[in-house]
């Protein structure tokens, strides 16, 4: 089956973001596809490249990019969402003047578009949040 | 067409279980999942509401998430059938559409 994945919060902050990644890997253990994980709202700080958490605490972001190397998922950052919260990808950066961009491996930016093609194209869509 | 539920919020800090027993149809699920694990508890002030649900909708809790607070599957109120994540995805399969109550 094809799921479809919504996390609505950020990472370290309640348990959203570790409850979709154990999801995910789960149905991709069981082998289903994840056509795509959809991060709104604080969901956008998941895919930060700047987190560096304690070395003996998971690192959600990584781990994220890490399952979209493995098992090429695809994973959409809201762009109003990053923009609001200064997550930029180069493209981002560079047309808003910015100096840096912060946008992990594996994630990309897109369009609520993106989340709407996600609930027609997956079998499932699975909201993780708070 | 039966629905899979997921509640993430204990009962005693939200009343999203609470609204979700309400409105599920005969015949769905409700899994508790994060905080609402502790919902699925034994000898609590909410263990009769669910007992109650249990004619119309199948409950489960997701073992993980009890572990990680400390409770016991043993301390459950009967009827209540403990997932692992693997068993969580297979709901979601299981069910035509999934209705996260956050």
């Amino acid at each position: 089956m094809k799921f479809g994945i919504l996390v609505n919060e950020g990472p370290y902050t309640h348990q959203a973001s570790d409850s979709a990644y154990q999801f995910a890997k789960a149905a991709i253990e069981k082998g289903h596809e994840i056509f795509r994980v959809f991060f709104y709202h604080d969901g956008v700080n998941n895919g930060t490249a700047l987190a560096v958490p304690p070395q003996d605490d998971r690192h959600i972001p990584n781990q994220w990019s890490e399952l979209a190397k493995e098992h090429e998922v695809d994973l959409v950052l809201c762009v109003a969402a990053a923009q609001r919260r200064g997550m930029l990808d180069e493209d981002e950066a560079k047309r808003n003047g910015k100096s840096a961009n912060n946008v992990a491996e594996g994630f990309r930016i897109s369009g609520l578009g993106q989340l709407i093609e996600a609930g027609i194209q997956a079998d499932r869509l699975v909201v993780f949040g708070d | 067409m039966s629905m899979l539920h997921t509640v993430n919020k204990s009962p005693f800090e939200r009343n999203a279980l609470d609204s979700c027993i309400r409105l599920a149809k005969a015949g769905s699920a409700i899994l508790l999942t994060e905080d609402g694990v502790v919902g699925a508890m034994k000898n609590t002030n909410y263990s009769k509401t669910i007992s109650d649900a249990m004619s119309n909708i199948k409950f489960y809790v997701l073992g993980p998430d009890l572990k990680a607070r400390g409770l016991s599957e043993d301390n459950i109120v009967d009827g209540i059938t403990v997932v692992d994540y693997a068993g969580f995805v297979d709901l979601t399969t299981e069910h035509e559409t999934v209705q996260s109550w956050l």
